[in-house]
């Protein structure tokens, strides 16, 4: 008999107070005690809804019946069948809107926690399968495929070509691998130590990783070609702050996210021993309403600041953020200023800045994406004395390579343009996915991508072959 | 790891090092940038690409030993390796059709603007090269701007070398004096940038300034080397470094240049600090 209890089994964390002035990490995950009593809850659906809302397609009730049965390796590889990052994905999967929200469970309670248990068996064969179960290299079939970037959507398709054999080249413009999940998204959410992790399991599969190399600079996509890759796979997500264009954008003090949590993540401007400065701000208004802006408000509260807002035009059940990062910050004691939109930075007469002027906003009829837009309140103009401002209102895909690349399309946002099934570009033998493709979105989106882009490279390759 | 394969002092402050680094040599232009990181701990500095062997398979860059990361990059010798060298970034200058130019370097950035000079020398451009220092004990690469340019004209804040006055002293009275640029390139602190554009601007000649703000990843990512050119948000890594002088917002860009000026000041301290206590232990 399942365990029909109502609610998910609780995931242990750190109290908002003691949590809000460390970068450790805020879940604590499941013990094997925790874990089997969520796993029990598993009805084992025979159509099994939970798999058609994954975007990689985990064998989500295999997994969770190995679980049941405390065979904690064998639910690791059913995992591993269809994702290359599962510590990743079991931590900052957007669950909610996917593999749970299909949970037949979540009908009459909560759904079963897919999510937290992904990442306990994850963390569980880190913790126990030492060198003696590395994974070994496919056999070569002789075939070279280069990927470009070493984030979530390259990872997954450099993985999935490497287990079919092919000689796997990933590009990476950083001087790490892993893209966003180690410049963007923070320690207390996603500790760096758990994807260096999966980065060098994929190592151990025989992907080969070269840093420090911009693509679209220092190599073109034809030289890559004339290097004997057959197929080039295009992963440089959307690494392009966008900026409000209001006055005082350019004041001391404003950041856009990604630089404020590349300072803090990939450069550890928090750790005394790296060089890197980072101003030591008190009073911090974030500008956004997505999951990057709940990381870097609950970021600069962990850098010491002691006054951090939310800044948001639409109200809270437009925020695109995760349900369960908003908590996360509210608990922390960030403000929500919600149907508030800035209209300009103000600075000190050193040019630092000392506030941002804001109007209040009502929502008006619903625009093209559905969400009701929010219309300005004449005159309802105040300022809040903040001394700095961090920009999280979205990236654009970085141009480095479509203004390289001969024939390859991008349409007027400059995402590059592929046919959603194949994710072929419009240049034979360049595939593309992820944020790059579609704008800023999901880290397991991009993977799903990454996963479709591989399929096609195989049988493009194949095809070729035969 | 890319090796150290010559190391030259230039001045009390300023160092020339050529690095192994084959694949930004092959592409490497005049007027682009690198990124390097000295340690696991150290920061992500761009440097300008001062000159680069295609055959060779190198790249020399040019400091001045301003803060920690030059500090620490200082401490490297001949054989060891830099952590990172990543490039070659930002756009490389457009030089091509111009008939004469006023080529001019203040203080380290004659590092900058020596290939500059070199590369609208080697398109049939007349050159004249205008170096500005504060002392004539510090002056550098005099061999090399005088090869790469027509005249060279080099001035010192104190007269020191027998030419007092500034850069914009020499570029005024050569214009005086009857040349016709159709090009000035400034490159050097931003106030001096602004005084050359102060120059130049109201007789309409066309002068490129290159840009070196504070940056991070050099792709465009953080967009923390942003100025205002033209009143629009301009990123200095991929837009740039140069950009049209007439169109810079020299005050914000200043400002902005001082945006760790007390971190720096107590990290160089620490890090000079630091260097002195291995020293004396050595």
């Amino acid at each position: 008999m399942p365990n029909m209890q109502v609610e998910k089994t609780p995931m242990p964390e750190q109290e908002p107070q003691v949590r809000c002035h460390n970068f450790e990490e805020v879940a604590k995950g499941y013990t094997e005690e925790m874990a089997h009593n969520e796993a029990e809850r598993c009805l084992h659906c025979k159509n099994r809804p939970c798999v058609s809302g994954c975007p990689v397609g985990v064998h989500i009730p295999d997994f969770i019946a190995h679980v049941a049965a405390g065979e904690y390796e064998e639910a690791f590889q059913t995992i591993q069948l269809t994702n290359t990052l599962p510590a990743v994905c079991g931590r900052v999967c957007p669950q909610e809107t996917q593999c749970e929200s299909k949970c037949v469970r979540g009908i009459k309670g909560e759904p079963v926690g897919i999510g937290r248990l992904e990442r306990f068996v994850a963390d569980w064969h880190m913790q126990h399968s030492g060198d003696k179960d590395a994974v070994k290299p496919a056999p070569s079939n002789g075939h070279k495929v280069a990927v470009i970037g070493a984030g979530p959507a390259g990872l997954t398709c450099a993985g999935d070509l490497a287990a079919k054999g092919y000689e796997v080249t990933i590009y990476e413009a950083l001087h790490v691998a892993g893209g966003v999940l180690m410049y963007g998204i923070p320690q207390f959410r996603l500790p760096k130590e758990i994807v260096q992790k999966e980065i060098d399991a994929l190592k151990a599969k025989g992907v080969t990783i070269n840093t420090d190399m911009v693509i679209g600079k220092v190599l073109e996509i034809d030289e890559l070609f004339e290097m004997g890759y057959e197929a080039i796979f295009v992963g440089t997500g959307a690494g392009l702050p966008n900026f409000m264009n209001i006055p005082g954008e350019g004041l001391v003090g404003t950041y856009s996210a990604n630089e404020f949590l590349t300072r803090v993540n990939l450069m550890k401007a928090y750790k005394p021993e790296y060089d890197t400065p980072i101003l030591p701000v008190k009073k911090v208004a974030v500008v956004g309403g997505g999951n990057v802006a709940m990381d870097a408000a609950r970021t600069a509260l962990r850098l010491g600041a002691e006054e951090v807002h939310i800044v948001y035009r639409r109200s809270e059940e437009e925020m695109p953020a995760r349900r369960e990062e908003v908590h996360h910050a509210k608990e922390e004691g960030v403000h929500f200023n919600l149907l508030t939109n800035p209209v300009a930075i103000h600075g000190d007469e050193k040019g630092r800045v000392c506030a941002i002027e804001c109007m209040h906003m009502e929502l008006g009829e619903p625009d093209a994406s559905g969400r009701r837009r929010p219309v300005p309140v004449e005159g309802s103009n105040f300022q809040i004395p903040v001394d700095c401002v961090v920009m999280a209102i979205g990236n654009s895909p970085n141009p480095l390579i479509r203004s390289t690349t001969k024939g390859l399309e991008a349409n007027r946002r400059g995402c590059i343009v592929v046919d959603a099934d194949t994710m072929a570009t419009t240049r034979e033998g360049v595939y593309a996915a992820g944020d790059a493709v579609s704008g800023a979105a999901t880290v397991i989106l991009a993977m799903g991508g990454g996963k479709q882009a591989a399929a096609s490279i195989d049988a493009f390759i194949q095809g070729k072959a035969n | 790891m890319f090796q150290i394969v010559e190391k030259r002092k230039l001045n009390d402050s300023m160092t020339l090092m050529v690095i192994d680094a084959p694949f930004v040599a092959k592409k490497a232009k005049a007027g682009q940038f690198i990124i390097l990181r000295v340690d696991e701990f150290g920061e992500r500095i761009p440097l300008t690409v001062a000159d680069y062997d295609r055959a060779r398979g190198t790249v020399t860059i040019i400091y001045q030993i301003v803060g920690q990361t030059t500090m620490k990059l200082d401490q490297l010798n001949v054989g060891d390796a830099l952590l990172d060298f990543i490039g070659p970034l930002g756009k490389p200058s457009e030089l091509e059709g111009y008939h004469r130019a006023a080529v001019i370097g203040g203080g380290a950035g004659c590092a900058i603007a020596w290939p500059q000079a070199k590369a609208l020398h080697a398109m049939g451009c007349k050159v004249d090269m205008i170096a500005g220092f504060r002392t004539k004990d510090i002056i550098i690469l005099e061999d090399e701007m005088r090869a790469a340019s027509d005249n060279l004209y080099l001035m010192t804040d104190d007269g020191s070398n027998g030419n007092k006055g500034f850069t914009t002293t020499a570029l005024q009275q050569n214009i005086e004096n009857g040349a016709d640029y159709d090009l000035v390139v400034a490159i050097g602190p931003l106030v001096m940038m602004r005084a050359v554009v102060n120059v130049t601007k109201p007789l309409g000649i066309k002068t490129i300034v290159s840009m070196n703000p504070i940056m991070i990843d050099g792709t465009g990512m953080c967009g923390g080397c942003r100025l205002t050119v033209g009143g629009k948000t301009k990123f200095a890594c991929v837009d740039g470094p140069d950009f049209d002088g007439f169109e810079v917002d020299f005050d914000e860009a200043i400002q902005r240049g001082r945006t760790y000026f007390d971190q720096e000041r107590a990290a160089a301290r620490e890090e000079s600090c630091k260097l002195m206590e291995g020293a004396k232990n050595a």
